[in-house]
């Protein structure tokens, strides 16, 4: 009998592990994600010719790297449970400061620095202010925000095109990998920061102490663990992805405009908010966040492989989908209290 | 204890690992600590005893770095120390487990261990490495559990001693315990004094500040007695009657326990309620899935009934569906002869049902606000916020229920934050009383509280029962359930397993209820003990 209870208690247990880690508030929304995203592209595939294949997913990275950047420094923030509303502006403001600089000709290595030194400071700054002052995070981002996108406009209210020769290398560049499949330069830059950014929230004391502060501030304070400091932290690399994110989305558009990327802090935290991480901390990985851009980016693909919808049906499904997945981490969190 | 008694003799040869000399801390409106001396030798386990609000936590915080002293000097091996915070304290070789578990529920308990202290591999967390060296310290603390598993995917017990773990592997000299055993059972604690013991024999320093004086007396070899903020004196523990013990710790006669001991057992009045005593809540068969089974509940008007359980048997559950806190799945509520539906605590108001959170810091005071407002809060709840209650009438108010319940406040508006646990606990009877309950919910009133206020909630309770209110008390001290009430309703397993008089019961009697259940359905009563 213990014969043959014995691969049936097996498999009941490899069983319940599964469940286990559906079910988790760590890994259950980001595997529910990582499906869902399964899911949608096989479906496109299955509805239209020519959408399972390798370019249409590489395109998703390539129209997306800055926000896949931009969705890596916002995981950092959301996961001590703050949040930063001014990505999106301080997007805006890299643009711009690059098409200025490099329209009075400055050297574009000199450019990238200045705009990563920049946003850097102003994360510094955001930081210290939720840090010294404990402004809320929502209102010292948001005062951020005006700062950067009034500051655009004191740079130039025109848009400027971007004809640098580098910057105009970088945006038509492509990079072949073989089987008529190409990415851009910023689809690797964007790889490289997710790989930093990976390996700095999992191996690093400064990535544990981000989760340290959003499950309990005060109890990692009291095991000794530098919460102010990391806590400052991630908004200066916040500020520097956004930064960086700002190069790429140059890079991508060719201009500066002090209009540009209106509402993208809001794609950014969603597209966190749906690769798993909770809205107040703890949790969180920022591979599934990457994992949420990409799914924006596809429902925006099957938008435009649809033709005849408006593309404001993608800000409906992003919303149905940001609901529903709020609804599961609420339900994953608080059947474990 | 022949043991400990040379043990703690000999210690004076030693020179003490922790010196605290002179020590004064002043918050705002209190003067929390005042000039107190404080020493631990290596290889004692060192008793810190005072009620609540005498300097306790203030002391343990100064000696960990959370708070700095305004004035005196703390010595850690001899030499002078000045810690800037807890991660300082900790590398000098301090440790700390909190009342409240202070660990991170959304880690791993592996991390909860090693954090702050990982062991690397090519700059990085080398998680392996942590993996393994959590389950050894666990392994050697006889716990069993996955290090790779979710902190609060487990019990609170198991939270408290992994805790414990966490602060054993940091090798410290000093280990300090605040509490460790509120949570724990009995055989949880006897788990925990093993490991206790190992540690002083190689040498560790333990503060052990425990309100269980049975505890106190097993374990450690000297004790410091505070009283509000200042140092009462240090001894040794075999040389210390515990009657001298208490009576250092509150500072007055005993007069005030015995004397409500004998007034509900002399027989000034009837334990048992009359038979034609209206029930005031009757409640037939309430449930609630996953939560508890259909119970059965009369309770009497001005007749105190006690909830005995464990930790988990669903006394807590109970109340909270009384409360109207959570809804019932099924069963019946009656006030007075009247069905009623309860979905929220403020229906149950207006039925002048009134609950009172065991989770005294999140469900019942608010920390910022004054005391007055807190005692208000209710009341003003239940007119309506467009009828303000006057400012003369909430002076009033607070001003008289701070008398009544002998609140230790500097003033009405003192944010309750500043008061000592005890002192909270009667600000939020003070909140329920205002709103003249006819059933008021006691969720484990005096829990962490001192021996004093203790007495005085207790006395309360008593009272407010004689002059017709109905009560419902749960706690987890028996002796405390015995004490009060005039039937005792036991749980276990989220079922009801004994409804008795309390007619000559004894904690024996309960005990064996909550451990074994009753063989039969009737009630069990006056079981002699």
């Amino acid at each position: 009998m213990s014969v043959a209870l014995a691969p049936a208690t097996g498999l009941t247990r490899a069983g319940r592990r599964i469940v286990d880690v559906f079910t988790s508030p760590k890994s259950g929304p980001v595997l529910v994600t990582a499906v869902l995203f399964v899911l949608i592209f096989v479906a496109g595939g299955l509805r239209y010719r020519g959408f399972l294949s390798g370019q249409v997913f590489l395109n998703l990275l390539i129209d997306n790297s800055y926000l896949i950047v931009l969705a890596i420094g916002m995981s950092f923030v959301i996961i001590t449970g703050g949040i930063d509303l001014s990505v999106g502006a301080v997007v805006a403001l890299s643009t711009i400061i690059a098409a200025r600089l490099l329209q009075a000709g400055w050297d574009p290595t000199a450019v990238i620095a200045i705009i990563l030194l920049v946003t850097s400071t102003l994360g510094l700054l955001v930081g210290l202010m939720i840090h010294i002052f404990k402004v809320q995070p929502f209102i010292a981002t948001l005062a951020a925000m005006f700062l950067a996108r009034g500051l655009c406009y004191i740079i130039a209210k025109e848009s400027i095109s971007i004809e640098h020769p580098f910057f105009v290398a970088m945006a038509n560049l492509r990079i072949p990998l073989g089987g008529q499949m190409s990415v851009s330069p910023s689809v690797l830059i964007a790889l490289v920061v997710l790989a930093i950014g990976v390996w700095v929230l999992q191996y690093t004391r400064f990535g544990r102490t981000a989760y340290a502060i959003g499950g309990g501030e005060q109890s990692g304070m009291l095991m000794g663990l530098p919460t102010s400091r990391t806590k400052v932290l991630v908004y200066v690399i916040s500020g520097f992805c956004s930064g960086l994110a700002g190069v790429l989305y140059a890079f991508y558009t060719l201009s500066g405009y002090a209009l540009t990327a209106v509402g993208t802090e809001l794609d950014a935290i969603a597209a966190v908010v749906i690769g798993g991480t909770l809205l107040t901390g703890g949790y969180g990985f920022v591979l599934g966040s990457a994992l949420g851009v990409l799914v924006l980016g596809l429902i925006q693909t099957i938008i435009t492989f649809e033709g005849t919808l408006s593309s404001w049906w993608t800000k409906i499904f992003i919303g149905a989908l940001l609901l529903v997945f709020i609804i599961l981490q609420k339900v994953l969190t608080s059947r474990r209290t | 204890m022949p043991d400990s008694l040379s043990a703690a003799a000999q210690l004076p040869s030693v020179a003490p690992v922790v010196e605290m000399n002179d020590i004064s801390i002043t918050f705002p409106g209190v003067k929390a600590l005042d000039a107190v001396d404080f020493r631990m030798f290596p290889g004692e386990v060192h008793s810190l005893m005072g009620e609540n609000g005498a300097g306790k936590s203030t002391l343990i915080k100064a000696l960990t770095g959370v708070y700095s002293v305004d004035s005196g000097v703390i010595r850690l091996g001899g030499e002078q120390v000045t810690f800037a915070g807890p991660a300082q304290a900790q590398a000098a070789g301090i440790s700390t487990v909190y009342q409240e578990v202070n660990l991170l529920g959304n880690l791993t308990v592996a991390e909860n261990v090693m954090l702050g202290r990982e062991p690397r591999r090519f700059g990085g967390i080398d998680w392996r490495a942590m993996r393994r060296r959590a389950a050894e310290i666990l392994e050697g603390l006889s716990l069993d559990v996955d290090p790779n598993s979710l902190l609060n995917s487990h019990s609170l017990a198991v939270q408290q001693l992994v805790a414990i773990a966490r602060a054993i592997d940091i090798k410290a000299k000093v280990l300090i315990l605040d509490e460790p055993t509120s949570s724990l059972d009995l055989e949880e604690v006897a788990e925990l004094f093993r490991v206790i013991r190992s540690l002083k024999e190689s040498g560790v320093a333990i503060l052990f500040v425990s309100h269980f004086l049975d505890q106190v007396y097993e374990i450690s070899d000297r004790l410091t007695v505070l009283r509000n903020g200042q140092l009462v004196g240090e001894y040794l523990t075999p040389e210390l009657l515990r009657i001298d013990l208490v009576q250092a710790m509150i500072g007055k006669e005993l007069a005030t326990l015995d004397d409500l001991e004998n007034r509900v057992h002399s027989g000034d009045r009837e334990v048992a309620p009359t038979e034609g005593a209206k029930p005031y809540l009757v409640a037939s068969g309430i449930a609630r899935k996953g939560a508890i089974a259909p119970v059965d509940l009369v309770i009497g008007a001005g007749e105190v009934v006690g909830l005995a359980g464990l930790l988990g048997s669903g006394r807590t559950e109970v109340a909270r569906l009384i409360g109207g806190v959570d809804r019932t799945d099924a069963g019946q509520l009656e006030v007075s002869g009247h069905p009623i539906k309860l979905r929220t605590p403020r229906q149950a108001i207006k039925h002048h049902i009134a609950y009172s959170s065991e989770n005294r810091r999140a469900e019942g005071i608010v920390d910022e606000l004054s005391v007055r407002d807190n005692v208000i809060l209710a009341l003003q709840a239940d007119r309506g916020w467009f009828r303000p209650i006057p400012r003369k009438r909430q002076d009033e108010l607070a001003a008289s229920y701070i008398e009544a319940l002998n609140i230790k406040t500097p003033d009405a508006d003192t944010p309750v934050r500043n008061l000592s646990g005890g002192n909270q606990q009667k600000v939020l009877l003070a909140r329920w009383l205002a709103i003249a309950p006819r059933l008021l919910i006691l969720d484990e009133p005096t829990r962490g509280i001192d021996v004093g206020a203790k007495a005085e909630i207790q006395k309360l309770v008593y009272s407010l029962a004689e002059n017709g209110m109905s009560v419902l008390f749960i706690s987890a001290e028996l002796e405390e359930v015995l004490r009060l009430s005039n039937r005792i309703v036991v749980l276990r397993d989220r079922q009801k397993v004994a409804d008795l008089l309390n007619d000559g019961l004894g904690v024996d009697d309960l005990l064996a209820l909550i451990a074994e259940g009753a063989t039969e359905p009737e009630p069990v009563t006056g079981a002699a003990s």
